[in-house]
């Protein structure tokens, strides 16, 4: 059978710079200075975003993608900030075009790529439906037949005649979703809309995508950094590497890929002084892993320690330092997570201005042989002012024989303590 | 079999989707809906803002030009005169101004689903033909009082030609608008130019000075009176439902081809824009 959706060769150019959005007096200012024999003035701006490293000002987005999918397929999009996963989406949905390449689907296609478009602060919650439902392609018959479980199932019932100005965040994104989950269209095309939302609404978010996905039998197209939610939906993955199409399998499959080969994550991290972490009274200049001898290593024994070294710099007198310190497993699942506010004399220390080092040290025999990763979190004082530095780190934690005794299959689960065993004659 | 629709980097620009459009009225209709709910919610006037604002207008005009200038108004009275012509021309600058900005306040919708661009210029349109109508309304009610009041008004038959005109007028503002905002989108510049240049082009219109006087005074330069589309579908109006005025079916022609001329220009601007202008705005 013929696939329900062709992407035959697709290409995307973006210029970079600020050169189409411009108004006239940019230009005759880029003129001048382009007869003084002066650069660009306006260009520089643009020129940082260039993710790709090629120095032009042409970028390609997307190069070359082609793929097919086929009838009720749930295809899981993955990559790195900048991949290109948006733009193909984009292109998906006809907000705007190729550069090269075309694109063949049947039927009707539907996008989501943000909860709540078109949403209008004035009209109620009602209106909203009707107006947010049409302009995601349904007509007044399909969303009044449909209003009353739309409004069941965002649970702002009591609020319904209210505008929705006086919703909390919470509700208008239930109310924004809800009307998003009764769509019905032959392909469903949705961007990193659940990660939006309480524990429990995204629990509701994401089984409710399981439904239509599954008895629906409708094709999904699903663009998320969640592993989870990937390999709980998807029948199908792709990894999108530099606007490159680079791996087509099963969601384990290239999900293992994508972390454990291509993410540049490693065992240290520094930063250009421009560029270091900072809350405005400490700076972060390098994060890295090592032994308890503090020399750096990529790996570790199951049954040794390991140090997570965080390097930084104070740069006003009497700051509080907080640091956390979180690790996850390959995938991508919070495991646990570590405060210093338990470091001796935390309350009472203040840090004068100055270079420290912090380490946050990690037992052996606590976690599983596999691949983790750690993000660090910093904070000021009364645990404010924080920001956070997302998987930074990587660490592969290897078996050793000695915890293995003579057993040679498989450990399951994250954890690897030595439990104590004892069996008496009863 | 269902639909196979294919997309490639540039459509066809004379490949304007009527069909699609249609799909979508239920949209069209809810945009209509919002702009009349959300333009007015926490006023404490609300709706009565849509009637307040011409007839202060037609106060001041009748005040100064009336009163200060001394411009002649054909022998009307001069509260219907300019209360005609404030009406008619806040029906086509409103849906200039309006639809001129389509690309630029929705940037953020158009950003993130698809769905024809060209529902939120008509959207306007239809809007302001409400407001017309509420407008029109009100007119009609200062005419009947002048008419009882003996006033020299004499509405005819050509009234019957008002839904030509209003399409006329919707016609013109509709392409010029949704010219301008496909220009926005490169040069920013049209926003401001619209701002002022409407003003300029009221002036260049006759409303508060009847056509007549134009004639007279600029003898061999009122080619620019005519020249301007927008003249005699004004000077038809008063005519209809005043009695005087010009009304000439060859100028009437004019405009209409104009606006045809106008409305295909605009529109291929429009479609060809509204591809890939998310990538520039």
């Amino acid at each position: 059978m013929k696939p329900i959706l062709e992407i035959k060769k697709i290409s995307k150019m973006y210029r970079l710079g600020v050169i189409n959005s411009t108004t006239l007096s940019d230009d005759i200012k880029r003129f001048w200075f382009k007869i003084r024999g002066k650069e660009d003035p306006l260009l520089k701006i643009g020129e940082e975003n260039n993710r790709l490293q090629e120095g032009g000002k042409y970028v390609w987005a997307l190069e070359d993608i082609n793929l097919d999918i086929n009838e009720g397929e749930v295809v899981g999009i993955i990559g790195k900030n900048g991949a290109g996963k948006s733009t193909l989406l984009k292109l998906l949905s006809k907000v705007t075009r190729p550069t090269k390449g075309k694109i063949i689907s049947k039927g009707k296609t539907a996008s989501l790529l943000e909860v709540g478009t078109g949403f209008h602060q004035e009209l109620t919650g009602r209106e909203n439906i009707f107006l947010n439902g049409a302009i995601l392609g349904m007509t007044k018959k399909e969303i009044s037949s449909k209003i009353e479980d739309i409004i069941d199932f965002s649970g702002c019932k009591r609020y319904i005649d209210t505008p929705v100005k006086r919703y909390s965040s919470g509700m208008f994104v239930r109310l924004a979703f809800a009307v998003a989950a009764y769509l019905e269209p032959d392909i469903l095309i949705v961007d990193e809309v659940l990660a939006v939302g309480d524990a429990e609404f995204q629990k509701k978010a994401i089984g409710k995508m399981k439904d239509i996905s599954q008895k629906g039998g409708r094709t999904v197209l699903f663009v998320s950094h969640n592993m989870t939610s990937i390999k709980a939906l998807c029948s199908r993955a792709v990894l999108l590497e530099n606007g490159k199409l680079t791996k087509d399998g099963s969601p384990d499959e290239v999900i293992n890929y994508y972390l454990n080969t291509s993410t540049k994550i490693s065992y240290k991290k520094s930063w250009q002084l421009e560029k270091r972490p900072s809350n405005n009274d400490f700076l972060i200049s390098s994060v890295w892993l090592s032994n308890n001898k503090k020399n750096k290593i990529t790996s570790i024994n199951v049954d040794e320690s390991f140090l997570v070294n965080i390097d930084f710099e104070v740069i006003k007198n009497n700051t509080k330092v907080g640091l956390n310190v979180i690790l996850y497993d390959s995938n991508q699942n919070i495991i646990s997570s570590s405060i210093n506010n338990h470091e001796k004399n935390f309350y009472n220390q203040k840090h004068s201005t100055g270079f420290y080092n912090s380490h946050c040290k990690i037992p052996g025999l606590l976690f599983n042989a596999g691949i983790y990763f750690i993000s660090v979190y910093m904070f000021g004082a009364n645990f404010s002012n924080a920001k956070m530095i997302e998987y930074v780190l990587k660490i592969e934690i290897e078996d050793g024989v000695i915890v293995r005794g003579d057993y040679h299959g498989n450990y399951d689960g994250v954890l690897r303590p030595m439990l104590e065993w004892e069996t008496k004659l009863i | 079999m269902k639909k196979e629709d294919i997309i490639l980097p540039k459509k066809n620009l004379f490949d304007v989707n009527l069909k699609e459009i249609w799909q979508y009225k239920d949209l069209l209709f809810l945009f209509v809906k919002r702009d009349f709910v959300a333009t007015y919610k926490q006023t404490v006037l609300g709706p009565l803002w849509f009637i307040i604002q011409p007839i202060f207008t037609t106060l001041i005009f009748t005040i100064i030009f009336g009163k200060l200038a001394s411009i002649p108004t054909d022998n009307l009275p001069p509260v219907l005169f300019y209360m005609c012509g404030i009406t008619c021309w806040n029906y086509f600058s409103e849906s200039l101004t309006k639809t001129s900005n389509t690309f630029t306040t929705n940037a953020n919708i158009f950003g993130k689903v698809y769905f024809p661009r060209l529902i939120i210029p008509l959207s306007v349109i239809i809007s302001n033909i409400i407001k017309f109508i509420i407008q029109g309304l009100i007119f009609v009610l200062f005419l009947t009082y002048y008419y009882y009041q003996g006033a020299k008004v004499d509405p005819n038959f050509a009234i019957l030609i008002l839904p030509i005109l209003l399409v006329l007028m919707a016609g013109l503002g509709l392409g010029f608008g949704i010219l301008i905002s496909s220009l926005t989108t490169k040069y920013r510049d049209f926003q401001f130019l619209v701002a002022f240049g409407v003003q300029l082009f009221m002036y260049a219109t006759p409303v508060v000075y009847p056509l007549s006087l134009a004639k007279e005074k600029l003898g061999v330069y009122s080619w620019v009176a005519f020249a301007n589309p927008m003249s005699s579908i004004i000077e038809a109006m008063k005519y209809s439902f005043l009695g005087q005025g010009e009304f000439s079916f060859y100028h009437l022609t004019y405009s209409f081809i104009f606006m045809v001329i106008l409305l295909v220009i605009g529109v291929i601007t429009f479609n060809k824009v509204e591809q890939t202008f998310m990538d520039t705005v």
